[in-house]
C-alpha cells in the first residue's frame, strides 16, 4: 500500500507519535514536584491508541508504506499486549519512590517513544524497518536504565545495557547485510523465496547471516548465551523499567521472532505444523531447541543462588525466555498459539511480581530477601498477592501460569516423540523454579516477624497489586475468551499478495 | 437427583472459606464453626450419596459435566462410582474430625482453617472428577494449602519439610503432566477419562517411542506419579518428614487421605487406561508392594518418635494395598483363570486404603494427645500411662490392635484379602510379605507396653486424662474399624460392582496378544 494510503490504518502510531509530542510539551509547565503529572497525559494517549487499535478491522492482513510494515490481526495483538503493560507500568511509576529525588516528565516520553518504536518492531516485515525499530527500542531503553542518574547502579547498569546493545546490533546488522548481499531484497518475505534459488555454495555465508541475525533477536528477548547484560540492567535500573523490560521488549522480541523464523524457514510460512528450510544446512529445530533448554536451566539454577529480588526475578524472566523459546522447534501455528498466550499471561504475574517489590521498597528500602521477613503478616495484601505471582510463576493451577505451562508443554507433545526431550526438561526446571519462587513465600510467611515498623502501601499501590493477582488468577481459572481471541490473531502476512 | 450434590461436595468447603475470609481474625470461635459447619455438611451429603448409590452398577453416578474450556476439550466431568465412594466418605469424615482435632490451634486460626477448607476442596475434587485436566487441577491445588499448612503451623524442622514434600510431589505430578497430555494428542484429544478408558488401550496398541511401548512409557510416567504419593519404596522419603513435623491434624488428613490419592490415582488410571501394561507390571507391583511392607515395617522398628514410627507404619500398611493390586492378574489364562483370587485382592486394596484411613488417623490423634501433654513423642519417655490415663488407655489399644492386624478389627480383613488374592500368583512374595504382619505387631506393641505399662514415669504423675473433644474425634473411628472388622459386608458390596468392573476391563482389553 503506498505512504498515503497507508496513514489512514496509521492511526495507533500516530496517536502515540502525537502522545509524545504532548508530553515533552506538557512536562514544560510542570515544577520538578509536580512532573509526575505528564504521567495522566501520556496515560490518556496510550488509552486512545488503544481505541483506536480496536476500530481495526480484525481481518485485515497488508502491508503499509510500500511493504514496510504489515498490518495483521498478529501485529495487533502485540500492540495490545504492549500497550497493557505499559499502561500497568505508567500507572505503578507515579508510585515509585525511587524518582523522588528526579523530574519524571522525559522519563513518561522515553515510555512512550519506546512504545512507538516496539510497534513498529511488532509489525516489520522489511529488514531496514526492523533494524531502525530494535534501535529505537534499544537506545530508549538505554536511557532508561540509567535514569537514577545519582544512583551507582543505574549508571553500571545503562553503560552495561549499552555496550552490549551495540555489540549485538552490531552483529545483527551485519548478519543482514550478509543475508541481503545473498539474496538482494530486504524484504522478509522474498527473501525465503529467493534462498530457495540459492546454489550450495553460498550455505556457508547464509548460515554466517542467519547465526548472526539470531545473535541479535537473542539479545532482545535475553537468550543464553546473550543474556549477560540481563541481572545488572535489571537490578540497576529503576523497578519500573525493569518490570518493562522483562515483558514488553521481551514480547515484541518474539514477535520478531516468530515472524521472521517462520516468514523465511517455515515452509511456505504457513502456520500449520511445516518443517524447517534445508537450504542453510543447519539443524535450525536442534540448535533452537538446545538454546531453549540451556536458558530455562541456566535461569532457573543461578535465580536459585540469589539473595536479590531484582536480580532473582532478572533470572526468573531468563528462565521464562527460555520456556516460551523451546515450542519454536516445533513450527506449527499451535506452538505459537502458545508463546502468544504465555506471553499475554506472562505480563500480569511478572509485572505483579516487579510491583510488589516496587510495594515493598517503598516502606522498606531494600529489595533483598531479608527486606521481605515477616511481610506476609504485617502486610498481608502485598503478602497474598506475591504468593500468588510466585505461584504463577511455577506455574501451579489455578494460577494463570499454570494455563500457560500447560498450552507450551501440550504444543510440545503435540509435535512428537523428538520433542518429548524438551518437554521433560521443560518440567523438571519447572520443579526447579518452585524452590526458588517458594523462598519468596518462605520468607514472607514463616520466618517470623520483620525488626522495622512497617506500613500498609498507599491504596492505589493495594489496587493495582490486587488487579494484577485477580487477573492471574481469573485467567487461570477461565481463560477461554482469551484463548480465543489468541486464536483470531494467529494470522499473518505472508507475502505474496 | 436435581441437586448437584457432587459438585456441592466439592465447593461446600470454599463457600467455608470464604465466609471465614470475612470473619475478622480476632473472632476464634466463629472461625472454628464455621470450619466445623462447612465439613459437617459436607460429611451429612457424603453418607446421604453413600445411601443413595446404587451398589448394583459397577459404571458412575450422579454424574455432571459442563463446558468449561471447549476450544481445548476440557470439560467440568464429575462422577462417583465404587471405587471413589469410600474416599469420598472418609474425606469429609477425617476432614471434619480433623477441625476438632486442631480445636486448640493458637497462631493464625484464621489462614490456618480457611487453607485447611481449600485442602478439603482440593482432596474432593480429585476424588470426584472425570476430567484429566480437572483431576490434574485439583491434584496440584492441593499442594498450595498443604505447604503453608506443614510450613506455617508444623514443629521445628517445619520449612524443610514443607519444601521436601512440595518438590517431591510437584516433581512427580509433571510427569503425570506430560502422561496426561500425551494420552490427549494420542487418543482422539479428549481428557474425558471415561472415554480414555476405552479408546486409550486400542490408540496406544503398538505404538512405539524410542523403541519402547508407548504404553510402557505413559505408565510409568502415570506410575511414577502416584508412587510418589503413596509413597512407594524408593520415593518414600519426604513421607517421615512430613508427617512428623505436620500439626496432627494434617497428619491425620496427610495418611488419611492424601496418601490413598496415589493408590486412587494408580487405580482409575493406570488400571483403568493402561491395562495391558497392568499384566507387564503386576509382577513389578507385588515386589514393590513388598519392599514397602518389609522395609516400612523395618523403618518402624527402629524408630524412638512415636508419631515418626506410626508414618512408618503407613508405608508398611499401603504395602499390603499394593500387593492386593498386583493380585489382579489372577484372572489371567496362564495363572488358572482364578477370578476368586483377582477380586478378593482389589477389594482388599481399595479395603485397606479406607481402613488405613480410619486406623492411621485415630494413631496420630494418639500421638497427639500425648504430645499436647507431654510436649514430646518419644516412645521410651513414657511408661504406665494406663494407670494415669486408662480411658486413653483403652482407646489407644484399638488403634494399636487395629493397625497390628489383630482379628476383629477392619485392618485384619482387608490385609487379610490381599494376601489371599495375592497368594496363588505371587506365593513367595506373599510369604515374604507375612513376616511384615509379625515386624508390624513387634512394633505396634513395643510402643504400646512401653508408653502404657509398666512403672509411671513420676514426670507425668499429673497427667490429665483424654477430653471429651479429644476423645469425640477418637471414637467415631474406633466404631468404624470395630463394625467393618466384625461385619465387611455393607462395604464390599458397595465397591463389589466396580471391582468387577474394573478385573473385566483389565482382563479382556489387557490380553491383547503381541504387544509386548
Amino acid at each position: 500500500m503506498s505512504n498515503l494510503q497507508s496513514i489512514k490504518l496509521f492511526i495507533p502510531e500516530l496517536i502515540v507519535v502525537v502522545t509524545v509530542l504532548v508530553g515533552i510539551i506538557a512536562d514544560l509547565f510542570y515544577s520538578k514536584k509536580k512532573s509526575y503529572l505528564t504521567g495522566n497525559w501520556i496515560l490518556g494517549g496510550l488509552i486512545l491508541s488503544m481505541i483506536a487499535i480496536f476500530f481495526h478491522n480484525p481481518q485485515n492482513v497488508t502491508t503499509l508504506f510500500t511493504d514496510m510494515v504489515a498490518l495483521d490481526p498478529f501485529a495487533i495483538f502485540f500492540k495490545l499486549l504492549i500497550l497493557v503493560a505499559t499502561i500497568f507500568v505508567v500507572l505503578i511509576s507515579r508510585y515509585n519512590k525511587e524518582f523522588t529525588e528526579y523530574r519524571v516528565g522525559e522519563y513518561y516520553v522515553l515510555i512512550t517513544i519506546m512504545v512507538f518504536g516496539l510497534f513498529l518492531m511488532v509489525s516489520a516485515v522489511d529488514l531496514i524497518m526492523l533494524y531502525l525499530a530494535f534501535e529505537t527500542v534499544s537506545i530508549m531503553s538505554f536511557i532508561l536504565a540509567g535514569y537514577l542518574k545519582s544512583e551507582r547502579r543505574s549508571n553500571e547498569s545503562a553503560l552495561k545495557y549499552v555496550i552490549y546493545g551495540a555489540f549485538s546490533s552490531g552483529l545483527m546488522l551485519f548478519g543482514m547485510s550478509i543475508l541481503f548481499g545473498l539474496t538482494g531484497v530486504t524484504k522478509i518475505c522474498l527473501i525465503g523465496n529467493n534462498l530457495m534459488a540459492l546454489e550450495g555454495s553460498a550455505n556457508f555465508a547464509l548460515a554466517i547471516a542467519f547465526v548472526l541475525i539470531l545473535a541479535g533477536f537473542a539479545y532482545k528477548i535475553s537468550v543464553v548465551p546473550f543474556h549477560f547484560w540481563t541481572p545488572d540492567v535489571y537490578e540497576g535500573a529503576p523497578t519500573t523499567i525493569t518490570a518493562f523490560l522483562s515483558v514488553a521488549p521481551k514480547a515484541a522480541g518474539f514477535a520478531v521472532v516468530i515472524r521472521f523464523f517462520h516468514i523465511v524457514f517455515g515452509d511456505s510460512g504457513a502456520l500449520q505444523a511445516g518443517s524447517w528450510l534445508t537450504q542453510t544446512e543447519l539443524p535450525w529445530a536442534q540448535i533452537l531447541a538446545l538454546l531453549a533448554v540451556i536458558t530455562m536451566t541456566l535461569g532457573n539454577v543461578v535465580a536459585i543462588q540469589q539473595d536479590n529480588l531484582k536480580r532473582m526475578l532478572a533470572y526468573s524472566s531468563i528462565a521464562h525466555a527460555g520456556y516460551m523459546l523451546m515450542v519454536l522447534p516445533v513450527l506449527s501455528g499451535d506452538s505459537i498459539y502458545a508463546i502468544m498466550l504465555y506471553l499475554f499471561i506472562y505480563i500480569f504475574m511478572n509485572l505483579g511480581a516487579f510491583f510488589t517489590v516496587i510495594a515493598v521498597k517503598n516502606v522498606t528500602g531494600g529489595e533483598t530477601f531479608a527486606d521481605y521477613k515477616g511481610i506476609g503478616w504485617k502486610m498481608p495484601l502485598v503478602g497474598f498477592v506475591m504468593t500468588v505471582f510466585m505461584f504463577s510463576l511455577t506455574g501451579l493451577p489455578p494460577t494463570a501460569g499454570f494455563i500457560g505451562k500447560f498450552y507450551l508443554f501440550a504444543a510440545l507433545i503435540e509435535g512428537g516423540t523428538q520433542f518429548y526431550w524438551i518437554a521433560f526438561i521443560g518440567v523438571f526446571n519447572s520443579v526447579i523454579s518452585l524452590y526458588y519462587y517458594m523462598r519468596v513465600v518462605k520468607v514472607m510467611y514463616f520466618d517470623g516477624e520483620p525488626q522495622k515498623t512497617i506500613t500498609k502501601p498507599i491504596l492505589p499501590v493495594s489496587l493495582i497489586l490486587l488487579v494484577l493477582a485477580s487477573l492471574t488468577i481469573i485467567l487461570g481459572i477461565y481463560w477461554a475468551p482469551l484463548a480465543d481471541w489468541v486464536r483470531n490473531s494467529l494470522i499473518f502476512y505472508i507475502g505474496g499478495m | 437427583m436435581d441437586l448437584n450434590i457432587l459438585s456441592l461436595l466439592i465447593w461446600l468447603p470454599i463457600i467455608g472459606m470464604l465466609a471465614i475470609a470475612f470473619v475478622p481474625r480476632e473472632k476464634v470461635d466463629i472461625i472454628k464453626i464455621i470450619a466445623a459447619t462447612a465439613t459437617g455438611l459436607q460429611l451429612f451429603l457424603a453418607i446421604l450419596l453413600w445411601m443413595q448409590f446404587d451398589k448394583t452398577t459397577g459404571s458412575f453416578q450422579f454424574m455432571e459435566r459442563y463446558d468449561w474450556i471447549p476450544s481445548f476439550n476440557i470439560f467440568y466431568t464429575l462422577g462417583v462410582d465404587g471405587l471413589s465412594l469410600p474416599m469420598v466418605v472418609l474425606t469429609p469424615l477425617l476432614s471434619f474430625l480433623a477441625v476438632f482435632v486442631s480445636w486448640n490451634t493458637k497462631r493464625a486460626v484464621k489462614g490456618f482453617f480457611a487453607l485447611f477448607l481449600l485442602l478439603d476442596t482440593g482432596m474432593m475434587g480429585v476424588f470426584l472428577a472425570l476430567d484429566f485436566f480437572l483431576f490434574y487441577v485439583f491434584w496440584e491445588v492441593m499442594l498450595l494449602p498443604m505447604y503453608f499448612l506443614i510450613g506455617m503451623w508444623g514443629g521445628p524442622q517445619r520449612v524443610y519439610a514443607a519444601i521436601k514434600f512440595f518438590l517431591f510431589t510437584l516433581f512427580g505430578s509433571v510427569l503425570m503432566l506430560i502422561a496426561i497430555l500425551a494420552l490427549y494428542f494420542t487418543c482422539g484429544q479428549t481428557f474425558d477419562m471415561i472415554t480414555l478408558m476405552h479408546t486409550a488401550p486400542t490408540a496406544l496398541n503398538g505404538v512405539l517411542w524410542w523403541g519402547m511401548s508407548a504404553i510402557k512409557v505413559i505408565w510409568i510416567l502415570l506410575f511414577v506419579g502416584f508412587a510418589i504419593k503413596v509413597p512407594v519404596f524408593p520415593f518414600h522419603t519426604w513421607l517421615p518428614l512430613a508427617h512428623v513435623e505436620a500439626p496432627t491434624a494434617i497428619s491425620v488428613i496427610l495418611a488419611g487421605v492424601l496418601l490413598k490419592m496415589g493408590i486412587y490415582g494408580m487405580l482409575r488410571v493406570n488400571y483403568g487406561m493402561l491395562p495391558e501394561a497392568v499384566w507387564w507390571f503386576a509382577g513389578a507391583l507385588a515386589v514393590l508392594g513388598v519392599i514397602n511392607v518389609i522395609w516400612g515395617g523395618l523403618a518402624a522398628l527402629a524408630q524412638k518418635d512415636l508419631k515418626k514410627m506410626v508414618a512408618y507404619s503407613s508405608i508398611n500398611h499401603l504395602g499390603y494395598a499394593l500387593m492386593g493390586m498386583a493380585a489382579i492378574v489372577a484372572v489371567g489364562a496362564e495363572n488358572g483363570n482364578n477370578y476368586a483370587a483377582a477380586e478378593a485382592g482389589m477389594s482388599g486394596a481399595v479395603f485397606q486404603m479406607f481402613n488405613h484411613g480410619t486406623i492411621s488417623a485415630m494413631l496420630f490423634i494418639i500421638a497427639g494427645v500425648i504430645y499436647d501433654r507431654a510436649h514430646h513423642r518419644e516412645i521410651a519417655g513414657f511408661g504406665g500411662l494406663a494407670k494415669q490415663m486408662p480411658i486413653f488407655a483403652g482407646v489407644a489399644a484399638v488403634a494399636f490392635f487395629a493397625g497390628l492386624g489383630l482379628p476383629a478389627l477392619s485392618g485384619f480383613i482387608s490385609e487379610f484379602m490381599c494376601f489371599v488374592g495375592a497368594f496363588p500368583v505371587f506365593r513367595t512374595i506373599v510369604i515374604i510379605g507375612t513376616f511384615g504382619i509379625l515386624i508390624n505387631a513387634a512394633y505396634f506393641l513395643r510402643a504400646y507396653q512401653k508408653i502404657f505399662f509398666g512403672e509411671l514415669n513420676k514426670k507425668y504423675s499429673d497427667m490429665p486424662e483424654i477430653n471429651g473433644r479429644e476423645l469425640f474425634t477418637l471414637i467415631p473411628l474406633a466404631i468404624i474399624t470395630f463394625i467393618l472388622g466384625v461385619y465387611p459386608a455393607p462395604f464390599l458390596n458397595v465397591i463389589r460392582e466396580t471391582i468387577s468392573g474394573i478385573i473385566e476391563h483389565v482382563a479382556t482389553l489387557g490380553i491383547a496378544p503381541g504387544i509386548f
